[in-house]
């Protein structure tokens, strides 16, 4: 039974898959790129820089740098504490 | 521990890995790369320093104190540099135009200079910093307790 | 008379390794295969986000010594950076639960992990 509903899910999912592929737009031709045309042409001046990703990621974007870096300090503080050496209980007399 | 010629060769080794990746961290915002980059490329050198020297050799070296100082201060940088701009906005990039880090480059493609890019490449340091603490803590830990003994309270 | 159906062959590729990672997470039990399966699944989720923004011969969008011709939309590559970095980091704590439940319960069967006893 279980394999059975397995199998299932599993093809519903890929057809859904496959049939979202053919509504993107064709490989090389955006179409919706508004914000990248101003973000090309006037990073340099507002900025500085010559990196136009680097600009976007620490910039224009920066919250979003701020997320990813919390998440790796919780991520190395969680693997730090799954390690510890656990207490052994003391036995009272 | 391996044999001794794979000690050597690691020893010589390690000092070029290093100073590459913090050419890539360094050179943040005129090539290609940046601070998760070059971090990514020091912690490569330090897993090889891993394999050819035990854990508990390397235990030594970097010691817990030192890496949890390192990576608080490279958090508490970016914070800062955020901070620093509260008059417009947050996160205001309030270093164009001032000697430090900020003159404006020749617009269209050409040669890049390196105190361009306002405050992105104090940004940089700072991820770099973070992103190589905490990951070499995290296979520090992982191999010493593949060996037996646990980390220490 | 059909017309052309668009099946361009990255997103076809995002796709099926989206769709293999699928069939891991449904039928396999080892728990060393499920973490597989799920970095399978943010390498087709990252391969997907960069091909989105490809303009046909389009150069890379950094300013120093560059060609001639248009440039790469520049955003996505910018989420896909932050995309793999927490890969990363999520896949460290997955593999230490791992570590953690191996000195527990002693096999690696994620049937034999299921109830809660001490």
């Amino acid at each position: 039974m279980r394999r059975v509903t397995g199998w299932i899910v599993l093809i519903v999912l890929v057809a859904f898959l496959v049939w979202g592929v053919t509504l993107i737009h064709p490989f090389g031709y955006p179409d919706a790129s508004d914000m990248d045309d101003y973000i090309i042409e006037n990073s340099q001046e507002e900025t500085g820089s010559n990196n136009v990703v680097a600009a976007v990621l620490f910039d224009y974007r920066a919250l979003d740098t701020l997320g990813e870096a919390t998440i790796l300090f919780t991520a190395v503080m969680g693997v730090l504490l799954l390690l510890r050496a656990s207490k052994r209980k003391k036995e009272t007399s | 521990m391996l044999t001794k010629i794979v000690r050597t060769v690691a020893n010589q080794l390690i000092l070029f890995i290093v100073i590459f990746g913090l050419y890539v961290i360094v050179h943040g915002h005129i090539t290609p790369g940046g601070g998760f980059q070059g971090g990514a490329v020091v912690v490569s050198g330090i897993v090889m320093l891993l394999v050819a020297f035990s854990s508990q050799e390397l235990k030594k070296l970097l010691r817990e104190r030192v890496l949890s100082i390192v990576e608080s201060s490279g958090a508490v940088i970016f914070i800062g540099l955020a901070f620093a701009g509260i008059g417009t906005v947050f996160f205001y990039n309030l270093l164009v135009g001032t000697p430090i880090f900020g003159r404006v480059p020749a617009i269209g493609p050409g040669p890049g200079d390196i105190w361009t890019g306002g405050v992105i490449p104090l940004m940089n340091f700072a991820v770099g910093l973070k992103v190589i603490a905490g990951l070499s803590a995290v296979v520090l830990a992982l191999a010493l307790f593949s060996g037996g003994e646990e980390v220490e309270e | 008379m059909m017309e052309y159906i668009p099946l361009d062959f990255p997103f076809l590729a995002a796709a099926l390794l989206v769709g293999i990672s699928f069939y891991i997470i449904i039928f396999k039990k080892n728990l060393i295969k499920l973490i597989m399966g799920i970095a399978m699944l943010a390498a087709g989720v990252n391969l997907f986000l960069v091909s989105l923004g490809y303009r046909a011969g389009g150069t890379a969008p950094i300013y120093t010594d560059v060609p001639e011709g248009p440039m790469v939309m520049s955003v996505p590559q910018a989420l896909t950076l932050t995309s793999i970095v927490i890969n990363v980091a999520v896949l460290a704590l997955m593999l230490t639960m791992v570590i953690r439940i191996y000195r527990h319960t002693g096999s690696l069967d994620s049937e034999k992990s299921r109830r809660l006893k001490g």
